[in-house]
């Protein structure tokens, strides 16, 4: 049984359908990369993949026992977080809050999860600083580290490199390759940079308003509408 | 500092001014706690509407002669969820509902104030605050209110920053949102209401405001900017309240002129930190020359080392 099966199914706003026609899967350990225009329909299936959102029609199957509070979600930063006032640490540690439940308290076992999370991205020395004082791509690891706190299994990573310089890009992919193949953990990323999702992912799925294409990236390159997009 | 003992004394042989003081302390405590939140998620708007319906439901429940509180709080925490609603629908914009509803309870309130005690100090003080206006009744609901307040805040701490730093996180972890969202408007309505008499319509809003923006000029944590900005409110308050007693000045706007002065202060403190890093720099150089200098080369010293030690 695969991790998330999506079959044939459709999300819509505002009553209009924004994407349709999905059927893929993403077994554990796979690292899918999501890629397509603006408003060709990523972010609704990240919602629906989320269950923020229910689907229009088709269903949403999570395979393994995998439950929709257990993805590591890597949002888009909003305008509010960049005078945040907080420390690294404080904001690695509401990672945990899934696990947490109803209980109103962080334990010790949350706190180690929390320092291995912190040791293993590297930012060990910064987790006493502000998050607002931090470069872009250090903030970025710092929510990948309170992604990876919320989950074991799979990490749903939206636009991570979005407005960072070309070194800090390939660092952060190289990172979450690194995340990938060490400790399996899935890997779902929306993207817009088709090339590197070609380099790092072992399946892509492509939205134009429906599925495109779906299947393995050696497949990919190979298809037609991959030619069109990477020019070649 | 005897004369500070004799003051303080004189004061607290008035009973009126010892329930004051408790009301407002731990009204102050509560907004300052709440403001935070509401200040990072850029609400701080919400909590001047509802000072506003505030007015508008002390001037309906005086004209109907029924308790103040008992009428206000339903009313407010009714618009609190109001306003919430309005400022998350994108179709409607926030800031402009806000005023609409504002004004109109104003205008409500001042029409309903004219019609039955007229024009007088009695809008001035529903405006303006007045110490006068607890009873013993208000103190023991104030004092309950506010221990609630203080307790969901503490118990949601953890929930609490999490959907103020990130509410789309947050919702994709299982946390529900809209019920923490619902859960900081209904706190801050609470403490609206309680402040309100005292401090005026016009200038709860402060309570909430100034304390949090305060300790951000200097604090850099969530829990260190929270417990700083308790302690500000609740030390501006008592300040604040000193003042009002011994120069006869209202007691809400001598409270806001003390925070007023604590904020210019957090911001020079603020300022001189972030430049530190070029201060160090040259007081290193300074260092060997320090003693050429007399008393401006010790002072000079002397400023170094309390850089490195705040640093630390």
């Amino acid at each position: 049984m695969a991790l998330i099966t999506c079959n044939n199914t459709a999300f819509a706003y505002e009553g209009n359908i924004a994407v349709s026609g999905l059927s893929f899967s993403v077994n554990a350990g796979d690292y899918l990369c999501i890629v397509g225009e603006n408003g060709s329909g990523k972010s609704k299936l990240i919602k629906g993949l989320l269950r923020l959102k229910a689907p229009q029609s088709g269903t949403v199957l999570m395979g393994e026992g995998l439950k929709a509070n257990q993805i590591g979600y890597l949002p888009q930063q909003t305008a509010a977080q960049k005078d945040f006032p907080a420390s690294v640490y404080e904001v690695v540690l509401s990672g945990r809050l899934s696990a947490r439940g109803i209980r109103p308290f962080y334990t010790k076992h949350d706190k180690q999860i929390v320092a291995e999370n912190i040791k293993r991205l590297g930012i060990e020395k910064l987790q006493h600083r502000c998050y607002r004082e931090l470069s872009g791509g250090q903030q970025q690891r710092v929510l990948l580290a309170r992604a990876l706190c919320a989950t074991q299994k799979l990490l749903l990573l939206d636009e991570p490199v979005a407005g960072l310089d070309p070194i800090v890009t390939q660092e952060l992919y190289r990172l979450i390759e690194q995340i990938n193949k060490d400790s399996g953990l899935t890997v779902i990323m929306v993207s817009h940079d088709i090339a590197s999702a070609v380099n790092y992912a072992s399946h892509i799925l492509h939205l134009q308003g429906e599925q495109v294409f779906f299947g393995t990236t050696d497949e990919y390159a190979k298809s037609k509408i991959a030619a069109r997009f990477l020019g070649g | 500092m005897n004369a500070i003992f004799e003051v303080l004394f004189e004061m607290f042989s008035y009973t009126f001014l010892v329930r004051a003081v408790i009301v407002g302390l731990l009204v102050s405590l509560c907004a300052a706690l709440l403001g935070v939140s509401l200040v990072l998620k850029r609400y701080s708007m919400i909590g001047d509407g509802l000072s506003h319906v505030g007015f508008g439901s002390l001037a309906v429940a005086t004209a109907m002669n029924a308790a103040p509180l008992a009428v206000s709080i339903p009313i407010v925490v009714l618009a609190a969820f109001l306003l919430l609603r309005i400022s998350e629908n994108s179709k409607i914009k926030g800031d402009a509902a806000i005023a609409l509803i504002s004004t109109a309870s104003l205008a409500v309130g001042v029409v309903v104030i004219s019609m039955t005690t007229g024009m007088n100090t009695d809008v001035c003080n529903y405006l303006f605050g007045s110490i006068l206006a607890m009873n013993n009744n208000d103190v023991t609901l104030s004092v309950i209110l506010a221990i609630v307040v203080l307790a969901m805040f503490m118990l949601f701490y953890n929930k609490i920053f999490a959907v103020t730093f990130d509410e789309n996180f947050a919702k994709a972890t299982g946390v529900k949102t809209g019920v923490y969202n619902m859960l900081i408007a209904f706190l801050t309505a609470i403490t609206i209401v309680l402040g309100m008499r005292m401090m005026g319509a016009l200038l709860i809003t402060s309570l909430i405001i100034f304390p949090s923006l305060t300790s951000m000029r200097v604090c850099k944590k969530f829990k260190s900017v929270t417990l700083t900005s308790a302690v500000i409110s609740v030390v501006c308050f008592f300040i604040g309240v000193v003042i009002s007693y011994v120069y006869a000045t209202p007691t809400g706007a001598s409270v806001v002129i003390i925070n007023i002065i604590a904020f210019g202060l957090f911001w020079l403190v603020g300022t001189i930190k972030d430049k530190k890093g070029s201060f160090l720099g040259m007081g290193n150089k300074l260092k060997k020359r320090c003693v050429g200098y007399g008393d401006f080369g010790t002072l000079l010293c002397a400023f170094n080392k309390l850089c490195r030690t705040t640093e630390r």
